[in-house]
């Protein structure tokens, strides 16, 4: 043990080190009184080209829109029609239907991973929206929502998913781990938070250039953590630079709290304080607030207003990925208890509300989304699944590294070649 | 005496110009000019790099002449640098970010290893990431620890970057523009001992200048020097020498200091390797000395041996050696005790003559 005595023999009180705790471990009863849940529609709305500072209140804050009476309330209403309401909401469904079958797919061994996004649909979905087609899309690992709003086929994600010979990536990347140069939305990288730096570069490359694309990229409240983090919100503030920053606050990093970033000190958004950027939190279960608050953020950047921080309040429903199981290390109440509800569900239940939909509809359009993914899905499977065969040729393995093959390439390239030719001396079928 | 080989007369091409003298650091930035001029997507980015020119000067004028936008500074961040050229590079630029010391390279590696090296792999060549990453390199300037290391093999052992360190002006400039050009992720080492003139490796004699040299005779424009191809420095039967950066010169100096005919190849790129004039010079000489100036285990050098045994062993008159500098951090004031200069060199000649 150390000594608590100085030189000089004073007494000093011991030091302690703090540890973060959850408020509820498994088995817990849970209680989420202690949130402060803002009133919707009471939160200001400054001008898209305001000084940051203005926007400083709004990061202790929680910009809501939805109330419990399913209408939209205050300045953040995006007076959005109902056909594009009804377009996210079917987009949402569409994200959820498809993570459903996709777990399941990885459950009977046709890949190797799945990540589902349950109860996030809208900080991706919504968010996507309030961009423009053409701007960059930086991700992170949880945001298919957005590949969906921008309209990827679901029979292009389960080839990838399933690194199938009609895989575009070519069976190199893990499942989930998207890229579409096409919809502008970035290769995705397993390496967390390096998308922050890269969309701010994209970002200063775009004003550079005089050109009108703006970046946005994605990061959960965990990898916030990670020293890119603070790179790039250094160069963005020093370069002014057009890019939103959306932070996925979904209380858990696997099976760390939110606490572990420095959720229990201060809010994810003021961090944008010490930054001297825009900041806003947001309800990430509202779909209309998540809209409200990224289209504020990106016509603020479109106009060299500068980049905006935004922390998505919300809840991962599901485990982090399939290779986790939640109960193992949270209480299995608390998504039920989660007070800011589920995203679908609350525009679901706003578009009734308005007169512009109903139950019926939604339970045919779930039918018919499940039968599409279902029918992709079958589509897909002819392509192959994970290890049985239907993978791209050896040789494309070697490709790629460089531009053009150099000669330590070719050679291993030839060893695996030959190595095959060994292992499978009368050809393998279908490979 | 070994036989120097012509410099300067295979690839300048007729739209090169007029030559003139530089030093390295003039032939750097003469690189650095020529593509700002000819590529508008070309951006220079980088710690103290735009109005006051860089630490070492590589890139004085360069912001007055191009503006603001196209060479700028940045904040103390190696990981913001290279993440930020990974986005550029993405929008479609050719970002050339300077790192300050090679030393300081290390908060930039994730970005580099895991974004930048893998990005046109893990998108099937969707996006590609075609920046070029300067920065100072080797010791022998008193820099201490922190600003004298060698991290080269770092780099080679990565899939998908191409590393690349020239030995003198003419090269330098010829090198640096295809990397620039390069559509993949370029690591260009600048050997800064050897900026302002040909270190012989003789610390306690007076420093010489490039001046009257051949290879510091630099056409004024646009001109390139293959990737991947080394360089033959001077002809001869006794051994073949695998050098790069500085040491070619202390490696050339040593032999002529003991009167060895040796062939020594600047290898240039390290990755990828011109691994056809490494096996023709050695098949021919039987006997082959690498000498690099980065720690030895695991230095490049240990690749280099490995290859030359693998591919060259019934040619072999005696075993391969490796010259380098010790598995130390680069210490102060030892430094020229760290350094592998004449002596070690030296030894290992005498080591394998004697074989």
């Amino acid at each position: 043990m150390a000594s608590a005595k100085d030189e000089t023999g004073r007494n000093r009180p011991p030091l302690e080190l703090h540890v973060p705790e959850p408020h509820y471990r498994p088995g817990d009863a849970v209680d989420f009184s202690h949130l402060d849940i803002t009133r919707p529609g009471a939160q200001p709305r400054p001008d898209e080209v305001c000084e940051a500072k203005e926007t400083y209140p709004l990061c202790d804050d929680l910009i809501r829109v939805l109330g419990d009476d399913n209408q939209a309330h205050g300045p953040w209403d995006p007076r959005l029609g109902a056909d594009s309401l009804r377009t996210m909401l079917r987009e949402m469904a569409l994200v959820r239907a498809f993570d459903n079958r996709m777990y399941r797919a990885q459950r009977q061994g046709k890949t190797s991973f799945y990540m589902k996004c349950r109860g996030e649909e809208a900080t991706s979905v919504c968010a996507t929206h309030a961009l423009a087609a053409d701007d960059m899309i930086f991700p992170s690992y949880r945001q298919q929502g957005c590949l969906i709003a921008r309209g990827y086929e679901p029979i292009e994600m389960i080839n990838q998913i399933y690194s199938n010979k009609a895989d575009k990536l070519k069976g190199r990347q893990l499942p989930i781990m998207y890229c579409s140069k096409r919809l502008s939305f970035f290769s995705i990288s397993g390496n967390l938070a390096t998308q922050l730096p890269q969309a701010t570069g994209f970002a200063m490359a775009s004003a550079s250039k005089g050109d009108s694309r703006i970046a946005a990229t994605w990061v959960g409240e965990g990898s916030t953590a990670e020293g890119d983090f603070h790179s790039a919100m250094t160069f963005a503030t020093v370069y002014n630079a057009p890019v939103i920053f959306n932070v996925i606050n979904n209380q858990w990093a696997i099976s760390s709290f939110s606490g572990f970033a420095g959720g229990e000190r201060a809010t994810f958004a003021a961090r944008a304080i010490g930054y001297g950027i825009a900041g806003l939190r947001v309800d990430g279960n509202d779909p209309l607030a998540v809209y409200a608050a990224e289209r504020w953020a990106a016509d603020r950047a479109r106009s060299n207003g500068g980049p905006t921080l935004i922390e998505h309040f919300t809840y991962r429903a599901e485990g982090h990925s399939t290779s986790d199981d939640p109960s193992a290390y949270r209480s299995a109440d608390e998504q039920a208890e989660w007070p800011l509800g589920d995203p679908v569900n609350r525009l679901k239940n706003h578009l009734i509300a308005l007169g512009e939909w109903d139950d019926e509809r939604q339970e045919a359009q779930d039918a018919e989304l499940d039968t599409m993914v279902k029918q992709a899905q079958k589509d897909a499977e002819k392509n192959g699944i994970l290890g049985h065969g239907l993978h791209h040729p050896f040789h494309t393995m070697f490709e790629d590294v460089f531009e053009e093959l150099p000669w330590h390439l070719e050679e291993q390239a030839e060893q695996a070649i030959r190595e095959r030719r060994i292992k499978f001396p009368e050809g393998r079928p279908g490979s | 005496m070994s036989t120097a080989v012509a410099q300067n007369t295979s690839t300048a091409s007729h739209d090169a110009g007029e030559t003139k003298h530089m030093n390295m650091i003039e032939a750097i930035n003469s690189a650095l000019d020529v593509m700002l001029t000819r590529d508008p997507d070309v951006t220079l980015l980088g710690e103290d790099i735009g109005y006051f020119g860089g630490v070492f000067r590589c890139t004085a004028g360069l912001q007055e002449k191009h503006g603001k936008t196209r060479v700028f500074d940045t904040p103390i961040s190696e990981c913001g640098i290279i993440g930020v050229a990974v986005g550029m590079g993405a929008y479609g630029l050719r970002p050339v970010p300077e790192i300050q010391f090679a030393d300081y390279i290390y908060p930039g590696l994730d970005q580099l290893i895991s974004e930048a090296a893998r990005l046109r792999y893990r998108s099937a060549a969707e996006f590609i990431a075609p920046m070029t990453v300067r920065s100072p390199f080797g010791g022998g300037i008193f820099g201490g620890q922190t600003h004298s290391q060698s991290p080269e093999a770092i780099f080679t052992h990565v899939s998908g970057l191409k590393t690349v360190i020239p030995a003198s002006p003419y090269d330098a400039k010829g090198l640096l523009i295809s990397c620039i050009e390069d559509n993949d992720p370029t690591i260009f080492f600048e050997p800064k001992r050897i900026y302002n003139g040909p270190f012989d490796g003789f610390y306690d004699k007076p420093a010489k200048s490039w001046k009257g040299r051949d290879d510091a005779q630099v056409p004024e424009g646009y001109y390139k020097i293959p990737l991947g191809k080394a360089r033959k420095v001077t002809e001869g039967d006794a051994m073949t020498i695998l050098a790069y950066g500085t040491m070619v010169h202390v490696a050339q100096s040593v032999c002529e200091a003991k009167g060895v005919e040796a062939e020594i190849l600047d290898l240039r790129t390290l990755v990828p390797l011109d691994i056809e004039a490494i096996e023709a010079s050695v098949e021919r000489t039987g006997r082959c000395l690498i000498v690099h100036e980065a720690t030895r285990t695991s230095g490049f050098g240990a690749e280099l041996s490995a290859l030359v045994t693998e591919r060259c062993f019934y040619h072999l008159e005696a075993p391969v050696e490796r010259v380098t500098g010790f598995d130390t951090p680069y210490p102060h004031s030892l430094e020229w005790a760290y350094f592998p200069g004449p002596v070690r060199i030296g030894e290992a000649i005498d080591k394998i003559l004697e074989a």
